[in-house]
């Protein structure tokens, strides 16, 4: 799979950025969950999921 | 003095027949020992008696009820479970009334987001499972123990002591005139969830226990639907979680709802909450008819087992020997395999012909099964009542996108009870040709059933014994008739089926080989709880032979 270019990875950023501020804080976790498993059926690979559930765990604040 | 409750119980549906207390021959002075006693007269209790009747073993069952369930409890029955019912002989009974069903359904905001149907083979008598309420089934049970001159069942008899030793049990049980003293060769524990035995030696299940809790309730309404399973996720009245609604004979519902996490048990069970949310599920799927509660009651999702189900001469089975989640019908389905396993061996222990090797195979071929249960019920429930706030949220996520996203719908996906695979048993055949076997129920599964015309079966020919299937159009070979005669003059209970032209079985299109993958000279050789320790393309008699006493765990001679 190709990384995104940068402006593509841009365009995400704003695009999830405004969902977010779509919904509010209260469905903030249910999105984010459905999108997670939305994205990981199109990804189709359980290790490189995985592998990116361990990242976005890593330096959390 | 032990008074049990003699006013039959409340029911819209059921009339309770009291079984009254007789008097013991114990209190009139005579004293002996028992070779098995049973405590407990649920399903699982009657038909560990029934089956060790099957055996020629005599059993005296004690309860301390004098009447059958109170309310519908299990009420949904599998294919495995009645073919086991058929062995003790009420299957035929249970069919006249119960509802057949085979398709779950899970429903969310309205829509009808996975359905699933059970898979029906045209060869199988029963249907995949088969609802009726449980007082029928011991209804049944118990007027099949009554004509069993080997059983004898002891009401409203109570017990209050339990002592364990090498080689025999004994019992302190206090009933309506006296208390008296039990002694047997065997104990077995079909006490039920809060087994007074188990508690009695003091003996811990390992496992986890959900903090969920569910009420049950049972309510006499018409509802013109088809007899299916019903799971509604998240509705509007119930937010987060899930309502189970089943149809059972007699025009009764059962429905099926977790408890908002503070609430206790008499609250949730209290008239006006328990009406307003049966009315309030009943409004949401658009029922306006009139109903009745006929039963209720509370319990918990648990997920336990004992680790050893042989103590000494104590053996525990069904629900005192594990509780497993009710999602996916695992009670009294497991309980049934379990007396199933226990009677054979026990049975052949006792005649002399089977070591304590064959009976310690009860436990460890059924704690596999409970521990393999207790792991794929996890799953169900994990779905079904979320634990905590991380399955709660992908459970919800699942639910959101379930209305557009059929990738997801899979994971609704409802498991039942399914009679366990006992491939890594001691009692297996050590050779044998398992692995070139296209087809066919293979080494530690149940057999097959096979249909060999209208309204017969094979399983209908099966009785308390080894079976020998043996395939071929010609007269069965010398050596093979010699070795069966030679095991059941040691007293081994050995029968053999032949399958091909004039044999027991016509096998005229061949669907019975082709099914079993065989061809002439093959054997499969079948315990006589019916599952498979070995099978091989030609027949070889001494093979054969040690096979049988592999199974009776006699391996050394």
């Amino acid at each position: 799979m190709n990384p995104l270019a940068l402006a593509e990875l841009e365009a995400v950023y704003d695009s999830l950025a405004a969902a977010l501020n779509q919904i509010g804080l209260e469905q903030e976790s249910l999105f984010l969950t459905k999108l997670v498993l939305l994205l990981a059926n199109q990804v189709g690979n359980q290790a490189q999921v995985e592998q990116s559930i361990e990242a976005a765990l890593l330096d959390l604040p | 003095m032990y008074t049990p409750d003699y006013n039959p119980r409340a029911s819209v549906y059921y009339a309770y027949q009291i079984y009254p207390f007789q008097t013991p021959p114990e209190l009139r002075g005579e004293t002996k020992t028992y070779p098995v006693v049973v405590v407990g007269a649920g399903p699982i209790g009657l038909v560990t008696a029934l089956e060790l009747a099957r055996y020629g073993t005599p059993v005296v069952v004690i309860s301390n009820e004098v009447q059958v369930s109170h309310g519908s409890r299990a009420i949904v029955f599998t294919r495995r479970s009645m073919e086991i019912l058929q062995q003790v002989g009420i299957a035929e009974r249970m069919l006249e009334k119960a509802y057949p069903w085979r398709s779950g359904n899970s429903i969310y905001r309205g829509h009808r987001v996975f359905r699933l149907e059970a898979p029906y083979d045209a060869d199988d008598r029963f249907q995949p499972l088969n609802n009726l309420q449980q007082q029928y089934v011991e209804q049944y049970l118990i007027e099949q123990a009554e004509q069993n001159p080997l059983i004898e069942l002891r009401w409203g008899s109570q017990v209050i002591g339990v002592k364990s030793f090498a080689d025999h049990a004994e019992l302190q049980l206090d009933t309506p005139e006296d208390e008296y003293h039990l002694s047997c060769d065997w104990l077995i524990a079909a006490d039920g969830a809060k087994s007074t035995i188990r508690q009695a030696l003091g003996l811990r299940m390992e496992g986890a226990s959900y903090s969920g809790r569910f009420v049950i309730a049972d309510i006499k309404i018409d509802i013109p639907w088809p007899t299916e399973r019903l799971a509604y996720f998240d509705p509007d009245w119930n937010r987060g979680n899930t309502i189970l609604m089943h149809r059972q004979p007699e025009g009764i519902w059962r429905l099926d709802y977790q408890l908002p996490p503070n609430e206790t048990p008499e609250q949730a069970l209290a008239p006006e909450s328990l009406n307003a949310r049966i009315q309030a599920q009943l409004d949401m799927v658009g029922i306006s008819a009139t109903w009745e509660l006929d039963w209720s009651s509370v319990y918990s999702a648990r997920a336990m087992t004992l680790p050893d189900y042989v103590h000494e001469r104590i053996i525990f089975t069904g629900d005192a020997a594990h509780m497993l989640p009710i999602f996916g019908v695992r009670g009294a389905n497991t309980g049934f395999q379990d007396a199933q396993n226990l009677a054979w061996k026990l049975a052949m222990l006792l005649k002399g012909l089977g070591t304590t090797a064959l009976l310690k195979t009860y436990s460890s071929e059924r704690v596999t099964a409970a521990q393999e249960i207790i792991a794929e019920a996890s799953k169900s429930t994990r779905f079904m009542a979320p634990p905590d706030r991380g399955f709660r949220l992908l459970r919800d996520a699942v639910l959101s996108l379930s209305l557009t996203q059929a990738f997801v719908r899979p994971l609704f996906h409802w498991r039942t009870s399914r009679p366990h695979d006992y491939h890594a048993s001691p009692l297996n055949a050590l050779k044998d040709d398992d692995s070139q076997f296209a087809t066919g129920p293979g080494q530690g599964r149940p057999l097959q059933n096979i249909r060999l015309a209208d309204n017969d079966y094979l399983f209908d020919h099966l009785g308390a014994a080894f079976h020998v299937l043996y395939f071929t159009d010609q007269k069965p070979a010398e050596a093979l008739l010699s070795i069966i005669t030679e095991l059941e003059n040691q007293g081994i209970p050995i029968q053999l089926l032949t399958i091909g032209q004039q044999q027991t079985f016509t096998d005229l299109t061949g669907h019975f080989a082709k099914r079993y993958d065989a061809q002439t000279g093959t054997v499969y050789l079948v315990r006589p709880d019916q599952h498979v320790c070995g099978r091989w393309k030609q027949l070889n008699a001494e093979v054969l032979k040690a096979a049988v006493y592999q199974a009776l765990g006699r391996e050394a001679s």
